[in-house]
């Protein structure tokens, strides 16, 4: 689904990313960790096509379309969706009317009918349940005065109504109580299916107890220095990232 | 050429909507600014020797005016010589209704998607529509007087109801008040009127709609809306102009009485010509907009989207004269490309427990310059007066500005006012964040945008809200920057 080929990115000329390659298949969950700076967050930005990072060198393809070619509008169409680190705050627009014009456009593109108050609202609904999101949040301008959990879980939920193919969760763990943790995760599990996979970027184990990875990668230095199934994350809980990262810079001397 | 500018190319090269004009058979008046141009203006109109008297002593207080030139806006000297003050489309016979009305005239309209007719107009709204200097048709005008309900052209009413005219003209904006307005004084040439008996709730909305057509032409209307005791009205006014390489002014002036509990909402969705996208051409539109809470108990509220016009400069204001009464203004105001924009208002508390409520949202773009100007008057015996202002102010791109000049006069100590004031962008988190979810830069730009403005949009007239929305988003359209 999708094909990450030497990705190399900087932003205002300093290099982040460093030649990465992944491969990730339909029904798959991917973790990528890494300490802090490694280049998880510019990863899961320029597959959404953040103008501020330039791509310097690599191809991404997903579902057989060059992925950088497109434009982050018609990336989500296509399929990808990214749940942010920080969600930004429009004031004055409720999370419904937000909802519903991306959702239409979303639609548009893809050659559907746009949809009713009506189909809307029963969607609003069924999708709620998914993230226990309570409707007044969704009354309310999106994000403004939102704790940092409802706002977690809005993505999830703008996530759920959007019903990406690749869905990239950016540190979406960060900021979350353990309770939230939970409901956050679940509804993640429950829009897992076969033909869907996900990217879980993440610094800590924790979130993996919750959303079981099929593969997890190490980012480090712009580079994924290593990959392996979730014993991995385990170890890395355990022991750290020095040793990785030793490894690492043992490798490149 | 980045994407951000692609847009904004194909955005200044969209044209102005209403930028066309007609051809029609004009009776105009000699260009030039005289006492014998008033007279002969004054004459076409069949005026009253009074009236003419009013004129001509405006006239005479104008010539020895200055034009101000406190406004944070710049534009060429306008030669007043060089303009004519008159221009009326040619009908063969002076129409008594709807029906007599060139049907050409009555295309104009049409074409902006106002019907005139009737029938077809949307039930609840009816219409003066002024063409340059003249009224061509009042809509409704019979469903209305059954109530009492005087709802026509200034001119009609002049002959219809001159002892309203005489009593209120000038009432709330003396002639000499400013130049512009001694100048609307002298030279006025149609506009609407309005008169809501004691204890009459109008049940539709009334609602001008200004033209201008004729080049060269100055447009000096006047509105007068006097609410009587207990009575309610919701008023709108509506203009375009053709697109036009040279200026042209617009000089009105508009002035409201409330009596003891009655109530006016007066709302405006100013889209004149704006200029083109290197500042050239457009309206200057100068106006002196004022209502007067007269009796006890009284409201009046101004509501302005205002999105057209090369240089802006209005001010619309209450006078809270009435104990208990309440002036509110809401405005946007969006500038874009060369626009300059002066606007803000004016909250005179002279009565006790006077309340005042002020939302101004600016919105910059391009190389504009948005000013919000506003006072704050409380007056000695103006005891436990109230008043909120919250100025906000958006900038789209780094080559605009945004201005608020607040004047707070306080004279009696058991006054509370507050003032509150944020500067934004739109920011590229933002944008992007509508993006990644599907929503196209134009559209996300749209929905912030009336997003920031909601509070003052949903003051307007359901019908209005939408189409100042889309006014909104088709002003600002690829501005981002």
């Amino acid at each position: 689904m999708l094909s990450i080929k030497n990705l190399h990115a900087s932003i205002e000329g300093t290099p982040i990313l460093k030649g990465i390659n992944l491969e990730v298949k339909a029904g798959e969950v991917h973790a990528i960790m890494g300490p802090n700076g490694s280049g998880k967050s510019t990863l899961a930005s320029v597959l959404a096509g953040r103008e501020e990072y330039e791509v310097t060198q690599g191809e991404v393809t997903f579902k057989s379309k060059d992925l950088l070619d497109l434009s982050p509008e018609d990336r989500a169409r296509e399929g990808v969706f990214l749940a942010f680190q920080y969600p930004v705050e429009i004031p004055g627009v409720s999370s419904t009317n937000f909802l519903r014009t991306a959702v239409n456009q979303v639609r548009e593109y893809r050659g559907q009918d746009p949809l009713d108050a009506v189909k809307f609202l029963t969607l609003i609904k069924e999708k709620m349940k998914l993230v226990e999101i309570d409707q007044k949040l969704l009354s309310r301008s999106l994000n403004e005065g939102f704790s940092g959990g409802e706002k977690k879980r809005n993505e999830i939920f703008q996530m759920a109504m959007l019903e990406p193919t690749l869905s990239i969760l950016d540190e979406t763990d960060s900021g979350l109580d353990i309770d939230a943790l939970r409901i956050v995760s679940n509804g993640v599990n429950q829009l897992k299916s076969d033909d869907k996979a996900t990217i879980v970027v993440t610094h800590y184990q924790r979130l993996l107890d919750y959303i079981i990875p099929d593969f997890v990668h190490v980012l480090y230095n712009g580079k994924i220095v290593k990959s392996g199934t979730k014993e991995l994350a385990l170890e890395l809980e355990e022991k750290g990232y020095d040793w990785i990262k030793e490894e690492a810079d043992k490798a490149t001397v | 050429m980045s994407k951000d500018n692609q847009i904004l190319e194909e955005f200044t090269s969209k044209e102005y909507e209403h930028g066309w004009s007609v051809n029609y058979e004009a009776d105009e008046a000699p260009i030039g600014l005289n006492e014998d141009i008033i007279r002969w203006i004054s004459a076409k109109k069949d005026e009253p020797q009074w009236l003419l008297d009013w004129r001509l002593k405006a006239f005479r207080a104008w010539e020895k005016m200055t034009e101000p030139e406190w406004a944070n806006v710049h534009y060429p000297n306008i030669d007043l010589q060089k303009l004519r003050y008159y221009s009326a489309p040619k009908q063969s016979k002076k129409a008594k209704n709807l029906d007599e009305v060139d049907p050409e005239l009555l295309q104009i309209y049409e074409r902006l998607g106002i019907s005139l007719n009737e029938q077809k107009r949307l039930q609840g709204i009816a219409v003066d529509a002024v063409l340059d200097s003249v009224s061509v048709g009042t809509t409704f005008k019979e469903t209305l007087g059954k109530l009492g309900i005087v709802f026509c052209s200034f001119s009609e009413a002049v002959h219809s109801h001159p002892e309203l005219i005489k009593k209120y003209l000038g009432s709330v904006v003396p002639m000499t008040d400013n130049y512009y307005a001694a100048l609307n004084s002298a030279v006025f040439s149609d506009g609407s009127f309005c008169y809501i008996p004691k204890g009459v709730r109008c049940p539709m909305e009334l609602s001008t709609y200004f033209r201008i057509n004729a080049a060269n032409t100055g447009q000096f209307e006047r509105t007068l809306i006097v609410a009587d005791e207990g009575s309610y009205c919701s008023y709108l006014e509506g203009c375009t102009a053709p697109q036009r390489d040279e200026n042209q002014l617009h000089a009105a002036v508009v002035e409201i009485y409330a009596a003891k509990d009655a109530e006016v909402k007066y709302s405006t969705v100013q889209n004149w010509y704006p200029g083109d996208k290197n500042g050239k051409g457009g309206i200057y539109n100068f106006v002196t907009k004022r209502g007067i809470c007269a009796g006890d108990n009284s409201k009046i509220s101004w509501t302005q989207v205002e999105t057209g016009s090369a240089v802006t400069w209005k001010y619309p204001s209450c006078i809270l004269k009435g104990d208990n009464s309440i002036g509110e203004f809401y405005s946007v105001a969006v500038t874009n490309n060369y626009q300059q924009a002066d606007t803000g208002t004016k909250m005179i508390h002279i009565g006790k427990n006077t309340k005042s409520r002020i939302v101004s949202k600016g919105i910059s773009a391009g190389h504009s310059q948005n000013s919000y100007r506003g006072q704050v008057q409380v007056m000695k015996r103006a005891h436990n007066a109230r008043n909120f202002s919250q100025c906000d102010s958006l900038l789209m791109g780094s080559k605009c500005g945004a201005h608020t000049f607040p004047y707070i006069d306080i004279q009696n100590s058991t006054a509370k006012v507050e003032h509150e004031a944020t500067t934004s962008k739109i920011g590229e988190d933002q944008l992007f964040y509508c993006n990644q979810r599907g929503i196209a830069t134009e559209d996300a730009v749209a929905l912030i945008v009336n997003g920031y403005a909601k509070e003052v949009l949903n003051q307007l007239p359901m019908e209005f809200a939408v189409e100042a929305q889309k006014l909104l988003a088709l002003t600002l359209e690829g501005s981002v920057g």
